[in-house]
């Protein structure tokens, strides 16, 4: 088997970012009569059991930077965020045409209420809200939830035409168990040789698992380890920052390569967190519901839109991270209008500053243009990081 | 006669529509709102009632030789009456402001500067006027102003008043002179001293002088009765007129642009304040409307800030635009950012006109996200506004409905300025008839 | 609720219940919890003898008498974003500045931050920042979203569960007082008798002319219901007034009250989705009735629960089921296709001339999708709808001339359909569509 370069693999997950008309989905479905489309968008969804059900799970994260959104204005008022408005629009010019349903989690109002759109909208379309327990006790949000995931499974079931068995739901656990692992290498990697990992090659990897099925991402991943090993990169002077706050709408593919030239070396993130969400390796066997409801209940990922009841524990998945990648900074990048992200800062950021931890903030929209800015923030940022670290 | 006016007063220019029974329209007036609501109306009207005049004299006329030549040497000769009557008053007014307290001890010095800078004026003025001459402005204000400033600097290098006090001077009074609105009487004065001096350079005219002044006299007699007055625009809350006569800006933009054009569905208007999608009916009735919300994001100002920030004429940024080939893409319609963006691309040495032109069209994007949430286009389309003279503009305008809406009749008129005063004279005739 | 006028009875009587319940806020002599309204659990707080006191009441408080504008400056400062929900922002400000009640005492810190999380996402970070400063126990009643039109089972099962396993031992520990379930139904079935007459209040707009306005008018009506009332004695009194002086405008057969007095004659019957703008209340009001628009319908006025369309009423035989329908029902968790019916049913039902939609920057669960809402409604009725956008208590978001300019341009379409017989809205245009 040749070995693929660096490039290779960043080009292709370049092409598979940039495609609005999501070619390689589409080709996927066409592949075999009867394949099934399910979209998400952020923060979570259970994938496997999407998968379980032989179907695609598909992940929208608004138009990007490139997108002129002509429609979609006339569905949001300017004082939303612009993910909505991007997605609506990729549906309107048929974007998504081939896309048999449309999960959206709980993640703020406006996600929420695109459920609704789509529900007005896309009538002969698959739509669910995807609601997760907000109460973290087994048996009072647990149970809850093991009844949704029941549901999405009927559902799906319904839509496959098949039933789902336990042994085909426990199959997509292992490979998106599998999948993760090879996600947590790559940051893993990242965080120990940032200079032979860019921030944008690890934002396109995992953009690619976005669309691609779990196994070939993981093919990808493991192949990109290898090419980044062998490639030789020269070691630059930067610090080591977290980046917070980009859960949702995704900054511009310019804003992460912008920080990472202005001397920060992101170490980690908070990007299409479906990929992370689950901290644990879930269980194979037994009830593969049961199993997904305990990993979602007490070993995943802390997120704005998630409560969390203890207030000490508030802001500890940040903390460990900075902790686990000895990043030296923080870096707290919200969409513009983005409720979650914009509420939770303040407490987050109180906890940072606490700890001596510097930090800065900035906002940002999918399509943000304007780089300058953003340079001189992060590059001040760096400057006064290397100060500190050296007086 | 019967006459049916509209007045569409706008945050910068106050425009007036007249029509008779028929709905023909006689005349059109245009001139600076001030900061006096009244005064605006009222000399719009007027202008309007000038203009419909001239319409009335070149019926009278009838399509003898040299008919057209002669009115416009009329139209010349007679905005050359109004600006010196103007500057006449603006020099009297001038003169009493030297009676204040704080120019009152250089009296006498101020009255010798001041003389011959209107005397220079005075002189200039029929070159103003002339034939082939280009005007930057049809406002006194502006036209005097220029060249007030202009002499005064000359004037007070030579002397030992500053330029300072002349122009605080001139400040003053040309508030007062612009708060004048000429009587009926002064305009047939003008007019007809104004035929007397087109005559005098008339050659190959088939009417005679004494028919020609018999024809303006008779026109002169017309009583125009103001039979109905509707008022609209943006600061149309403050219009001199009782409740019943005022209508809102979007149904005479929807009607106006019906008169237009009668087959029109769609409505799209960028005007400096904001931006407006109209549905109208097969009668010009609305139907449906939006407007740009709270931030001007995207609006003419848009473009007047970008000509500011490029330091150029706003009329300029359409023909330089038109130059690229491609538009480059930009995201901010935020006014205030669309600036620091703009620094920002030519500091990377983008291209000034694709920059240019990608500001163009980040402008009608916005308009084509109002005009969907407006409910789409339809056949036909019109265009109204400033923006609809800005070719650069139009060009991004056609390419996104093409693209998006397939084959439309896009309808740009010339006098599409006027299409919220014409609604509004529509408006009074119906509501009369 | 007017200067110019005077008071009638009922409000009267609100006037004297809100004095009461700041003066027992205020007093220190009771137990506190703060919580919200929509899916508030007053009934349940009774049972422990805890007073009621509602954030986002207190910042529309201050919104009416022009304080939340540099209270919200206040909490930009220090650091909450300006894109974000100005009744958070307004509260911090508050608290920042001494945290004084509307009757001048200074307002204690909760015993208790009852997070009832029900259709709106805000309230979740709302009650996790304020936490932060009071560091009292916080309880969080996490109220699914309906989000296929009828809340399922598991729904209510998850909810009871979080009241009887969450919520009732918290209240039980913060009040020393054993949870009697006999005095909650004895409650719910006073709730249950406001409610009947809240309900055929909300009716007689059905009348021409309405005798009440269901927005700027109905905010006061809803007061007693939505907030630290329900349940009580006090409810039943006030809305017993209020029906009979409804009854007396239907016999006289007067028009709405408005601040200036009757309103003189009835020209436009609108139905208004969205929270109104609290800083300029009074002018916002006038814009219609000086131009002879009442309301007579509106979905805020469901937002502390809906009663009318489908005829959910507290149940003391079912007491926490029955709480946690009422939870489950308010208006903003409920999803978009069932908010065009109801809205659409209103404009049909009350007769109206069309929807108008206040769409509130602050407020993304109302807001979002309110553009389209606006369209189905459109099409559903075939009336004309229009659009204007304000804020909850942020002066900087209410530009007057322009939302004045778009009533009134919409108030004379309304005229002119009408004069030419009426015309449906303009079908959508087709869109070139990716083959």
């Amino acid at each position: 088997m040749a070995t693929k370069s660096v490039k290779q693999i960043v080009d292709f997950c370049q092409e598979i970012y940039a495609d609005l008309d999501f070619t390689r989905a589409r080709q996927w479905k066409e592949a075999e009569p009867g394949r099934k489309v399910i979209g998400y968008m952020p923060v979570y969804v259970p994938r496997e059991i999407i998968h379980a059900a032989g179907m695609l799970p598909l992940g929208i994260l608004g138009g990007g930077a490139d997108m002129e959104v002509i429609h979609g204005d006339a569905y949001y008022q300017s004082y939303i965020c612009r993910i909505p408005r991007s997605t609506i629009d990729l549906a309107i010019t048929g974007k998504l045409d081939f896309v048999d349903g449309m999960l959206f989690p709980s993640i703020c109002d406006v996600i929420r209420n695109l459920t609704g759109i789509w529900q007005l909208m896309f009538k002969e379309k698959y739509v669910r809200y995807f609601d997760t327990p907000q109460n973290f006790r087994d048996e009072i949000g647990g149970r809850f939830y093991a009844h949704e995931l029941g549901e999405l499974r009927a559902d799906l079931e319904e839509l496959a035409g098949r039933k789902i068995s336990d042994a085909q739901l426990n199959r997509s656990i292992a490979v998106y168990n599998e999948n993760r692992e090879w996600v947590n290498r790559v940051y893993d990697y990242r965080s120990a040789t940032p200079w032979k990992a860019p921030a944008f090659e690890v934002y396109l990897l995992m953009r690619a698992g976005m669309v691609l099925p779990p196994e070939e991402h993981s093919a990808l991943l493991r192949d990109y380890l290898a090419a980044a090993e062998a490639e030789d990169r020269p070691l630059r002077d930067n610090c080591r920052v977290v980046m917070t706050g980009s859960f949702c709408e995704q900054p511009p593919l310019n804003l992460i390569k912008s920080i990472e030239l202005a001397g920060c070396y992101i170490v980690d993130d908070d990007f299409m967190l479906v990929n992370r969400w689950l901290l644990e390796e879930v269980p194979t066997d037994g009830d593969p519901l049961a199993n997904l409801c305990r990993a979602f209940l007490h070993h995943s990922a802390e997120t704005a839109a998630k409560y969390e009841a203890d207030m000490e524990k508030k802001g500890s998945y940040l903390l460990g991270l900075i902790e686990k990648r000895g990043a030296e900074g923080v870096i707290f990048a919200a969409p513009s209008f983005c409720d979650p992200a914009l509420l939770d800062q303040p407490m987050i950021v109180r906890r940072v500053a606490e700890r001596n931890i510097p930090y800065i903030t900035m906002q940002y929209a999918e399509n943000s243009g304007q780089m300058q800015p953003i340079r001189e923030q992060a590059g001040t940022f760096a400057d006064s990081i290397k100060l500190w670290s050296a007086s | 006669m019967r006459t049916f006016i509209g007045i569409d007063l706008g945050s910068t220019t106050t425009k007036a529509v007249l029509m008779d029974e028929n709905r023909e329209i006689l005349g059109r007036g245009i001139t600076n709102s001030r900061s006096n609501y009244d005064v605006a109306a009222a000399v719009t009207k007027q202008e309007a009632k000038i203009a419909a005049r001239f319409t009335l004299f070149k019926q009278q006329l009838g399509t003898a030789g040299g008919v057209e030549a002669l009115l416009e040497d009329l139209e010349r000769s007679f905005r050359l009456e109004q600006f010196l009557t103007e500057l006449k008053q603006l020099e009297e007014t001038c003169d009493g402001y030297l009676d204040q307290p704080r120019f009152k001890e250089n009296k006498a010095a101020l009255r010798e500067a001041l003389a011959p800078i209107f005397r220079a004026i005075e002189a200039e003025a029929p070159q103003i006027y002339a034939r082939g001459a280009e005007r930057k402005s049809d406002f006194f204000r502006d036209l005097a102003g220029a060249r007030f400033m202009n002499i005064a600097g000359k004037v007070a290098k030579e002397s030992d008043i500053s330029f300072e006090t002349l122009l605080n001077i001139y400040d003053k009074s040309i508030i007062d002179v612009e708060s004048l609105v000429p009587a009926d009487e002064e305009v047939g004065r003008q007019m007809l001293k104004g035929l007397a001096r087109a005559l005098q350079d008339a050659s190959d005219v088939a009417i005679s002088e004494t028919e020609a002044r018999a024809a303006l006299t008779r026109v002169l007699a017309i009583e125009l009765e103001e039979t109905y007055v509707v008022g609209t625009g943006y600061g149309r809350i403050r219009l001199p007129f009782p409740k019943e006569h005022i209508r809102s800006e979007i149904l005479c933009h929807g009607l106006g642009a019906h008169m237009m054009f009668p087959e029109t569905r769609t409505v799209l208007d960028i005007g400096g304040q904001d931006t407006k999608g109209i549905q109208v009916d097969e009668n010009g009735i609305v139907t449906n409307f939006q407007m740009n919300d709270r931030c001007a994001a995207g609006c003419g100002r848009y473009l007047g800030y970008i000509a500011d920030e490029m330091n150029i004429g706003l009329h300029e940024l359409g023909p330089m635009a038109m130059k690229a080939t491609r538009a480059l893409r930009i995201n901010s319609t935020c006014t205030v950012f669309a600036g620091a963006e703009l620094r920002d691309r030519l500091s990377l040495g983008e291209d000034r006109a694709e920059i240019l032109a990608g500001l163009h069209r980040s402008i009608i994007l916005r308009a084509m996200s109002i005009l969907s949430r407006a409910g789409g286009v339809h056949d036909q389309f019109t265009f109204t506004g400033g923006v609809a003279k800005n070719q650069a503009a139009v060009r991004e305008l056609r390419k996104l409905v093409q693209e998006n809406y397939g084959d439309v009749t896009i309808n740009i008129s010339a006098a599409s300025i006027y299409t919220g005063a014409l609604g509004g004279a529509s408006f009074a005739h119906r509501a009369v008839n | 609720m007017s200067q110019d006028v005077v008071k009638s009875p009922s409000q009267l009587k609100q006037k004297e219940m809100i004095r009461r319940n700041y003066d027992k806020i205020t007093s220190g002599e009771v137990k506190v919890s703060s919580t919200f309204v929509p899916g508030n659990l007053n009934e349940l707080l009774m049972c422990f003898d805890i007073a009621n006191n509602l954030p986002e009441i207190n910042a529309i408080q201050n919104g009416m008498r022009k304080k939340s504008g540099e209270m919200i400056v206040e909490a930009e400062r220090s650091g909450h974003s300006e894109d974000v929900c100005t009744y958070v922002k307004a509260d911090i400000g508050m608290m920042a500045r001494g945290n004084i009640a509307p009757n001048g005492k200074p307002m204690p810190d909760p015993d208790l931050l009852l997070l009832s999380y029900t259709g709106c996402f805000t309230f979740m970070k709302w009650f996790e920042l304020l936490r932060e400063e009071y560091r009292c126990p916080t309880v969080m009643l996490h109220v699914p979203y309906a989000a296929d039109g009828r809340p399922t089972q598991n729904m209510r099962d998850y909810i009871v569960k979080q009241l009887k396993e969450e919520v009732i031992p918290t209240l039980e520990q913060v009040s020393g007082i054993k949870f009697d379930i006999d005095r909650l139904r004895e409650y719910l079935r006073k709730s249950a008798r406001a409610e009947d007459d809240l309900v055929w209040m909300l009716e007689q707009a059905k009348r021409k002319p309405s005798p009440i306005d269901c927005y700027f008018g109905g905010v006061y009506y809803m007061g007693p219901i939505f907030t630290a009332f329900r349940g009580t004695d006090d409810a039943i009194e006030y809305y017993r007034l209020l029906r009979a002086e409804i009854e007396q405008r239907i016999e006289q057969g007067l028009g709405a009250m408005t601040p200036e007095g009757d309103m003189p004659e009835e020209k436009y019957r609108l139905v208004v989705e969205g929270p109104p703008n609290w800083t300029s209340f009074r002018d916002f009001w006038k814009m219609f009735y000086e131009e002879g628009a009442v309301v007579v319908a509106s979905s805020y006025t469901k937002v502390g629960g809906v009663y009318d369309y489908d005829g959910f009423r507290h149940d003391p035989e079912h007491p926490l089921e029955s709480l946690a329908d009422y939870c489950l029902g308010v208006y903003t968790n409920r999803n978009l296709p069932t908010r065009v019916d109801m809205l659409a049913r209103n404009v049909i039902e009350y007769e109206a001339d069309g929807l108008l939609i206040n769409s509130i920057k602050s407020c993304n669960s109302f807001s979002a999708g309110q553009l389209v809402m606006m369209r189905e409604v459109e099409k559903l009725t075939g009336k004309p709808a229009a659009f204007i956008e304000t804020d909850l208590v942020d002066p900087r978001y209410f530009s007057a001339a322009n939302v004045k300019n778009r009533l009134e341009s919409y108030f004379q379409m309304i005229d002119q359909k009408r004069r030419a017989g009426g015309s449906g809205p303009a079908a959508p245009a087709t869109m070139n569509k990716r083959s």
